[in-house]
């Protein structure tokens, strides 16, 4: 999602919680210990505490604190089994606790997590077993080497044993050791085994806290609406007819939105529909669809940032045997999450409590203090279960919303934005064009690849130090120079185009999404134009690539590829090395009509590096093709006068059980690299996948998304050259 | 005053009759396991029972529930067998991700299994096709209740 230079070191996460009365928020409680979960708890004492992440007390119970937040990924789960993989227990006795902004990764997102915690996990867990071992040593004056950690309890050569609590206070006394001996892959009894989630037990009772579930006491409700063109702001207001209404106790402004503020919500709702706002909608009111295409169209020719190149592309291509180029387009997408934003806040003059669901603990944590005026050490931020991140909740400007309406009043505000606001004030994944030219061979095999990029640099708004110095989004390059295949000549332009009346933002894989669909969809027609089999096409380019070889042909293997069809299906392939791991998948498809896609079979052959836990990479991949098919079919977002056009799931339209695949396959490759990310994969390979088993079935190309958009048509932009 | 019949105990609450009955359990009773999603019912995070049936409560005013419905939502069926059998197919098989949609997805996961215990695929996906989930689980729950309809040894 996000060039990974933007992350912090993972060292910069792991400073010392605050120690004795530090104010946690206790996200789960697992299992069978308690269903009283999300609630707030005071951390009593500190008890052993041998680093950020793990705190053992002498009552035996072993907390952990985990820096990544989780949305659904199941990072809370992995994380813990790195951690008691080292310090030898059971996971399921863990009590969680999500870290407080300064105490854990700054950022959650760019399927980035299991790599960056891959090795201080593992050290943290190390340490605390390492210094366990010492004390009981200590004790039983023997060598530390003589102690064996096993299910929380620490060994003596003449069978003494200890629990981890009963050393506790020994062990918090010694100084923390700086090397520690880490677990060689065989000794692993966690590491690369299923295990259940950890936070499952309180999602099926309906107990699990999301951050609209927070009930605080004396709370409000309230319901925002922001000018419904983006730059615009509020002009008149009048409050008579909402005030009326029945458990309406106030009506807040802002300089862009307003907020009806109730009981609860629906007469928030009801209020805010009573009110009378004349909205100034500002310089983007005539801004449309059509608008940001034109403008991007603009950046087909004309000067363009060189972000990446090797040999002389353009030479390669005037003088290959064959030319070939296409253009392809791709939406504005919404993230719609299934919780629509929310948060709570209060505001008081010494002091900001928030709970919310976020990606950036950190930045909601500094917004408030900036809107408030606050010092950062007296707001407490309190992150909740999130009901679907995919990169929405890497923003946090309605967590700044809060703050600014919940400064006006004394009591807790719980601000909602309804499932109209969630969708048309959304920040939205980027459109984007890309014009791909190729030089032939006479096998129809590329000698030069020139590849322009038409759309925003996400990283500029959202993290300007992330841009670099000749203005390119390394985001781009997933896809693109990030890709399993080496081109004899490459060339890759980036032309800049911010558009007008929407704010964009990060989406689940957004550069892989965007660069796969290109890249992939691309290969394919040059496959198809050589007339060589897509999987033999790719074969041939990836022949010293040992990785994305093996995950082609299992997945080739695995989905029958080659087989016969019944009439009207197809299947495609699309072939990717992305977020640190490979992946090929092999969509089936049976198109009835033209306008009627079904999804009959997913195959997917996976080698994410050392795998943690194997079934939740499983889950994520199926997931993450799920929420791709659905940007790949529906989920555009459209523009007239400077207002979003789709508002709500009618209108908006998500893939359903009816809809999705009959039966995804995925096959994991052992291997012992480093962990990659994983959840963004499955989105990445969604949308080529499917578009060229479409083709196959059609003969014809789908290079625009959505991909039953009318403009694919036979003709479309396709353009061939024989040099 | 209006009074409902709510997890086996009569509750009166002082709302409006249009208010959704959605906004009663969570905002007004505090029992937030039921979700908010869409407001138009077209989502169905807010699936309760109402009488055994599903329902999306989000659209439906407490007004026209009447004093004698019987409302069941998910911190209302700890005792149920059936469940009991579906959160348990639930944790076997890991169908969680962020969990947001799940309490919907089991309410009508259970209506569906008391109606019909050993229901085709045809018969999930017509039930199931209202409740979306953004973290694609259909897989999943698919599976669960096919694994529930197994376990109840109704399924060969």
């Amino acid at each position: 999602m996000t060039p990974k230079r933007v992350f912090p070191p993972a060292i910069r996460r792991r400073h010392v919680l605050g120690g004795a009365g530090a104010f946690v928020l206790a996200a789960i409680l697992p299992a069978g210990r308690s269903r009283g979960a999300g609630m707030l708890v005071e951390d009593a004492t500190a008890s052993f505490a041998p680093n950020a992440y793990i705190r053992i007390g002498s009552d035996n119970v072993i907390t952990m604190i985990l820096p990544n937040i989780e949305m659904g990924q199941g990072i809370y789960t992995s994380s813990v089994m790195l951690m008691a993989e080292e310090l030898g227990i059971d996971p399921q006795s863990v009590r969680i606790e999500a870290a407080p902004p300064g105490g854990g990764a700054e950022i959650t997102g760019g399927s980035t997590s299991s790599m960056t915690e891959w090795m201080p996990l593992r050290q943290a867990g190390a340490t605390a077993r390492t210094m366990l071992q010492q004390a009981a040593a200590a004790r039983w004056s023997c060598a530390p080497d003589a102690c064996v950690a096993l299910d929380g309890y620490i060994t003596g050569p003449a069978g003494q044993r200890l629990s981890y609590g009963e050393l506790a206070a020994d062990a918090a006394k010694l100084p923390v050791p700086k090397n520690v001996a880490l677990k060689t892959p065989a000794q692993f009894r966690l590491i690369g085994r299923p295990m259940h989630r950890l936070d499952s037990q309180v999602k099926v009772d309906g107990q699990a806290t999301f951050g609209i579930d927070v009930q605080v006491p004396g709370q409000k409700v309230g319901a925002v609406a922001a000018c419904p063109v983006i730059g615009g702001h509020v002009g008149h207001v009048d409050t008579q007819a909402a005030l009326k209404i029945r458990g309406v106790v106030a009506v807040l402004q802002i300089d862009d939105a307003v907020c009806v503020v109730a009981d609860h919500y629906w007469a928030a709702r009801k209020g805010l529909a009573a009110l009378d706002v004349q909205w100034v909608e500002g310089p983007n009111a005539a801004v449309d669809t059509q608008a940001i295409y034109r403008q991007l169209e603009g950046g087909l020719s004309g000067p363009a940032i060189l972000a990446d190149h090797h040999g002389d592309a353009r030479q390669a291509i005037t003088h290959a045997h064959g030319r070939y180029s296409a253009i392809y387009r791709q939406p504005l997408l919404a993230h719609a999450t299934m919780e629509p934003i929310n948060c709570t806040i209060h505001v008081r003059p010494d002091g900001c409590d928030i709970w919310t669901g976020t990606q950036v603990a950190e930045r909601a944590r500094d917004t408030t203090a900036e809107v408030t005026g606050l010092p950062k050490d007296k707001i407490k931020l309190h992150s909740q279960y999130i009901g679907g991140g995919f990169g929405r909740r890497l923003e946090h400007e309605y967590v700044t919303q809060a703050a600014r309406f919940g400064r006006q009043v004394s009591y807790p505000l719980k601000i909602i934005w309804s499932r109209e606001e969630d969708i048309t004030r959304d920040r939205f994944r980027p459109a984007y064009l890309d014009h791909l030219e190729a030089g032939l061979d006479e096998r129809g095999y590329i000698t030069g690849l020139t590849h322009r990029i038409v759309g925003p640099a996400v990283v500029a708004r959202w993290e300007p130090s992330g841009l670099s110095a000749n203005g390119y989004d390394d985001d781009l390059s997933v896809g693109t120079v990030i890709t399993p295949y080496t081109y004899p000549a490459y060339r890759l332009e980036f032309a800049r185009r911010e558009p007008p009346g929407v704010i964009t933002a990060w989406w689940r894989g957004v550069g892989g999404t965007r660069g796969l669909f290109v890249v992939e969809g691309f290969i394919d027609e040059l496959a198809r134009r050589a007339d060589i089999d897509p999987v033999a096409y790719r074969r041939e380019m990836v022949r010293n690539n040992p990785r994305a070889l093996a995950v082609l042909e299992r997945a080739a293997r695995e989905s029958g590829w080659g087989t016969p069809l019944p009439p009207n299906c197809g299947r495609g392939v699309a072939l990717q090395f992305a977020f640190g791991s490979y992946l090929a998948t092999v969509v089936e498809v049976e198109m009835p009509a033209l306008h009627d896609v079904r999804i009959r079979r997913v195959t997917c052959a996976v080698d994410c590096g050392q795998v943690i836990n194997p079934d939740q990479i499983i889950a994520q991949i199926e997931g993450g093709l799920i929420f791709g098919f659905s940007a790949a079919l529906y989920n555009e977002i459209t523009l007239e006068k400077g207002r979003v056009q789709q508002d709500n799931f009618h209108t908006w339209r998500v893939m359903r059980m009816n809809e999705a695949p009959k039966r995804i396959d995925v096959h994991l490759i052992e291997s012992t690299e480093s962990p990659g990310g994983i959840g963004e994969t499955g989105t990445a390979a969604a949308a080529p996948a499917l578009a060229n088993a479409m083709a196959a079935v059609q003969k014809r190309r789908y290079r625009i998304l959505p991909l039953l958009s009318a403009l694919n048509q036979p003709s479309g932009h396709e353009k061939e050259q024989q040099g | 005053m209006l009074t409902l019949q709510i997890n086996g105990k009569s509750v009166e609450v002082d709302v409006d009759p249009d208010t959704p009955l959605l906004w009663v359990l969570r905002d007004v009773l505090g029992m937030t396991g039921t979700k908010y999603g869409c407001g138009i019912a077209e989502c169905g995070v807010c699936t309760v029972h109402v009488d055994g049936s599903p329902v999306r409560s989000c659209s439906l005013p407490v007004g026209l529930i009447g004093s004698q419905k019987v409302i069941t939502t998910i911190e209302g069926l700890q005792a149920d067998p059936v469940a009991a059998a579906v959160r348990k197919a639930w944790l076997d098989i890991d169908v969680v991700q962020c969990g947001y949609c799940q309490p919907g997805q089991i309410m009508a996961a259970i209506a569906l299994l008391k109606k019909i215990p050993n229901p085709t695929d045809e018969q999930i996906e017509a039930d199931m096709s209202g409740n979306l989930c953004r973290c694609g689980t259909y897989m999943r729950i698919r599976a669960a209740i096919r694994n529930v309809a197994a376990a109840q040894g109704v399924n060969p």
